[in-house]
């Protein structure tokens, strides 16, 4: 499914990013490379040939690559590639001399993701209700049984023991009321006092209205919550005076407030505002609205997937929804129709009138250069108090970056991240860390530790067989000389406006960076997605560090998305800089700094699939040698299935 | 009675001046289609709709929509008579063919029931990939497309459509 990220010129006014490109845009969309069935002829044979390769000569290469230094060779490689894409770029203006990108079967079942949450088949969308019940993780979601297109949205259903090794369960809610006739859509789960779970969803009446529907499980002895029951006196809330019928959806899970009661938020707008309303209740069937709004903050339109939680500001546990106090920080995030983006904010949250302050006010909820959870794909997220374990996680939606012509013939669109534990960043207080859940590394098989120390302009193989799953944890240290005499040169000005998106990407040459790892490349590199670090100078001096992805160069195919992903990421004195990178296929997550910064992307290579795809570290900086000290794990499948009762009272499957 | 004269025809040239000025403000088609990149396309098309003058901005965007689906409709047909007339192009018109039947059968619904139902943006998803399958059959053709003129349309309308969609959201 094509994204909103400008794939044809449009002028908006509200999308200034698509405005600057609007003149690149069409090269963009007809950047095709002349020849390529010949590229794709010779890149099948390219995949028999390194198959072949791969089996006879495992040993050497490996030896090659971990003793590796700079080589005239490779900055010559790495020179051309450079090169070649910017020809490409020059050459492929005129539309006509290009041809449109066959997808074939083999390319796109590559595309599935092994370890990654998603449906067999068919469309997905919002995380749903995520909660811990009786043993059980349970995972519900926006899905289309119909299409692999948005449509017919009924709630998919899901369990695990681990967050990681999901079964698939029977569909729990679908559109048979006349209040959710139109879309059984985003809600969230609250427990109760006596342990007993209530779900709030919006429903779309039957006249198209977005309403607030309770359901509750019908047999709370089940474990599994297969069964679920409507309130019979549905809808529970319907838009108030003053906010319009469509915009009025997506309820939180509802805190405790100091009187006892429950208290809810929902997103909506009023012109151009994005607010929060906010409602009390006892029985979460009859609602006080507050006259006030929990916040709003103006120009930034929709306010979709209101989520509101407590952070500590000094332990690294998370926090029931209802904690309050004076040790603690609370976070207000919103997913932004317009531009379809997360933003958070941390506050502070005044219990007695319902509202909520940003620390920060130039970086409120919203605004453009407010933070966001990740840089890249990543939207509709939520939250949940994960009372097994202590921990806040974070589910988003990841979706496609791809036509819809090839989502229809390969049969499903969209993933979910990797849950991340949430905390405050208690060394900078002003930003939250993610980091993949523990669970996850039940499915690290065998590894391989790397020490390399790459001079300017190299790239280097990293052998580590296949490379379509990989778990990659890397510290990185620029030498000291080279950092030295960088800071000292009064010559090099501060570069205030540098960001990945505008750099020019991975080929774009400083004195500091780019350097990190190319993942999903293929032998030549003519396919590549790089993950890296960029150091440059900024403000009073100080050396800035920014994490980009670079998707521009990922694939020869010309019908999907390719952005180049990133920002600014903190580090602090004494600290080295460390990246962390799941690759699962289509889907590349990349980690800096243990999650100050997250960016998600997908990618969709033609030619570095299968045994084809290989792995490089490269270090594009024009003075500085970088040290890098990194492990490898291949990855497991999840082997995510229809639940069976054989899965009943296993507790992971390794 | 000369009074009472000069008095009527003022009255009448105020009358005149009031309803030329409201005119000129244009309607809710005119009014809207300025913020779009193709005004003229945009109006010709709303007005060439018996809905378009009392539709609210979700009706305008449907009734574009509905455009879409037309030309898709027109643009398959083409393509199936092509087969016959130009033998030797039966791989991109395969593509093509995949391609706007995507646009017929996944777009154009998607985008339908999500303005309708009040979450626009799968609408502009659906409707920025009607614009890049046309884009991408095109480009199947290597500078020899017997399509180019109705591609055009496609992109033009998708420009469009996708601007009302997104006074939406």
């Amino acid at each position: 499914m094509a994204s909103t990220e400008a794939l044809l010129p449009v002028t908006s006014r509200q999308d200034p990013l698509s405005e600057s490109r609007s003149d690149q845009i069409p090269e963009t969309r007809r950047r095709r490379p002349i020849k390529v069935h010949l590229a794709v002829y010779s890149g099948l044979l390219l995949i028999a040939l390194y198959v072949a390769l791969i089996v006879t000569h495992d040993g050497s290469t490996a030896q090659h690559g971990a003793k590796d230094e700079s080589s005239t060779e490779s900055r010559a490689s790495l020179a051309g590639v450079s090169e070649k894409s910017n020809d490409r770029v020059s050459r492929l203006s005129d539309d006509r001399k290009v041809e449109a990108f066959p997808w074939n079967n083999t390319m796109l079942s590559w595309q599935r993701t092994a370890f990654h949450f998603q449906p067999e088949k068919n469309w997905m969308n919002d995380p749903n209700g995520p909660l811990f019940y009786k043993g059980w993780y349970h995972f519900f979601y926006q899905y289309n049984p119909n299409a692999a297109v948005w449509g017919d949205i009924v709630w998919g259903h899901a369990v695990s023991k681990d967050l990681i090794h999901w079964l698939y369960l029977p569909i729990a809610m679908v559109p048979d009321q006349w209040y959710d006739a139109n879309g059984v859509w985003t809600g969230s789960a609250t427990f109760l006092d006596d342990g007993s779970i209530v779900m709030l969803y919006t429903g779309s009446t039957d006249k198209f209205v977005q309403v607030q529907n309770l359901a509750y499980p019908e047999d709370p002895s089940d474990p599994l919550l297969l069964k679920w029951a409507k309130f019979s006196g549905n809808p529970v809330l319907v838009p108030p005076p003053g906010i319009g019928a469509k915009d009025f959806r997506d309820p939180t899970t509802a805190w405790k407030t100091s009187t006892g009661k429950w208290r809810i938020t929902i997103g909506s707008k009023i012109n151009r505002t994005g607010i929060s309303l906010i409602y009390d209740t006892t029985d979460f069937k009859t609602y006080e609205k507050h006259d006030t709004l929990l916040h709003q903050v103006p120009n930034t339109g929709m306010w979709e997937c209101v989520d509101f939680y407590p952070v500590s500001k000094t332990q690294v546990n998370g926090l029931d929804t209802s904690v309050n106090g004076p040790g603690v920080k609370h976070v207000i995030k919103a997913s932004m129709d317009d531009t379809r983006i997360d933003h958070y904010a941390i506050g502070t949250y005044y219990d007695s009138n319902g509202t909520w302050v940003p620390d920060n006010p130039s970086i409120d909820v919203g605004i453009s250069t407010a933070l966001r959870y990740d840089y890249g794909k990543f939207y509709a997220s939520k939250t949940f108090y994960d009372q097994n374990k202590g921990r806040r996680i974070l589910w988003g939606w990841i979706g496609e970056s791809d036509s819809e012509a090839a989502d229809v013939q390969k049969g499903w669109s969209s993933v979910q991240g990797i849950p991340r534990t949430v905390v405050l960043d208690t060394r900078t207080r002003k930003n939250l860390v993610q980091w993949p859940v523990e669970e996850i590394k039940s499915l690290r098989l065998s590894s391989k530790k790397f020490d390399m120390t790459i001079g300017p302009g190299t790239v280097v193989p990293v052998d580590v067989g296949s490379a379509t799953q990989l778990d990659i944890e890397a510290e990185f240290e620029i030498k000291t000389e080279d950092l030295k005499l960088f800071f000292d040169d009064d010559s090099v000005e501060a570069d205030k406006k540098f960001s990945c998106e505008t750099s020019g990407g991975s080929t774009a040459r400083g004195a500091l960076g780019p350097f990190g790892f190319s993942v999903l490349a293929d032998e030549s590199l003519s396919e590549q997605t790089p993950v890296y670090f960029y150091v440059t100078k900024g403000k009073h001096s100080k050396l800035k560090t920014v994490f980009c992805t670079d998707t521009s160069r990922s694939t020869m195919a010309n019908d999907v998305v390719k952005p180049i992903y990133g920002s600014f990421v903190p580090v602090l004195k004494g600290e080295k800089l460390t990246m962390r990178i799941l690759v699962d296929h289509s889907i590349v997550e990349g980690f800096a700094q243990g999650g100050r910064t997250c960016i998600t992307s997908r990618v969709y290579p033609t030619k570095a699939i299968y045994g084809a795809t290989k792995l490089f570290l490269f270090n594009n900086a024009i003075d500085a040698t970088v040290t890098a000290s990194f492990k490898v794990w291949q990855m497991n499948s999840a082997f995510i299935h229809p639940y069976s009762p054989d899965d009943l009272g296993v507790p992971s499957r390794t | 009675m000369k009074m009472m004269m000069m008095m009527k025809v003022m009255m009448m040239v105020m009358v005149m001046v009031m309803v030329m000025v409201m005119v000129s403000e244009g309607s809710i088609i005119e009014q809207t289609c300025k913020e779009t990149q193709d005004f003229n396309l945009c109006v010709s098309l709303l007005n060439s709709d018996p809905r378009g003058s009392s539709a609210d901005t979700s009706g305008l965007a449907l009734i574009l929509i509905d455009k879409i689906k037309g030309l898709t409709t027109k643009t398959l047909n083409e393509i199936n008579g092509l087969y016959k007339k130009r033998p030797e192009l039966k791989r991109a018109l395969d593509e093509c063919s995949r391609r706007y039947k995507t646009i017929l059968n996944a777009d154009v619904p998607e985008a339908i029931e999500a303005i309708s139902k009040g979450v626009p943006k799968f609408g502009e998803d659906g409707v920025i990939d009607a614009g890049v399958e046309a884009s991408v059959c095109e480009g199947g053709f290597k500078g020899k497309s017997p399509l180019t003129s109705l591609t055009k349309s496609m992109q033009k309308i998708s420009n469009v459509t996708r601007a009302i969609v997104r006074m939406l959201l």
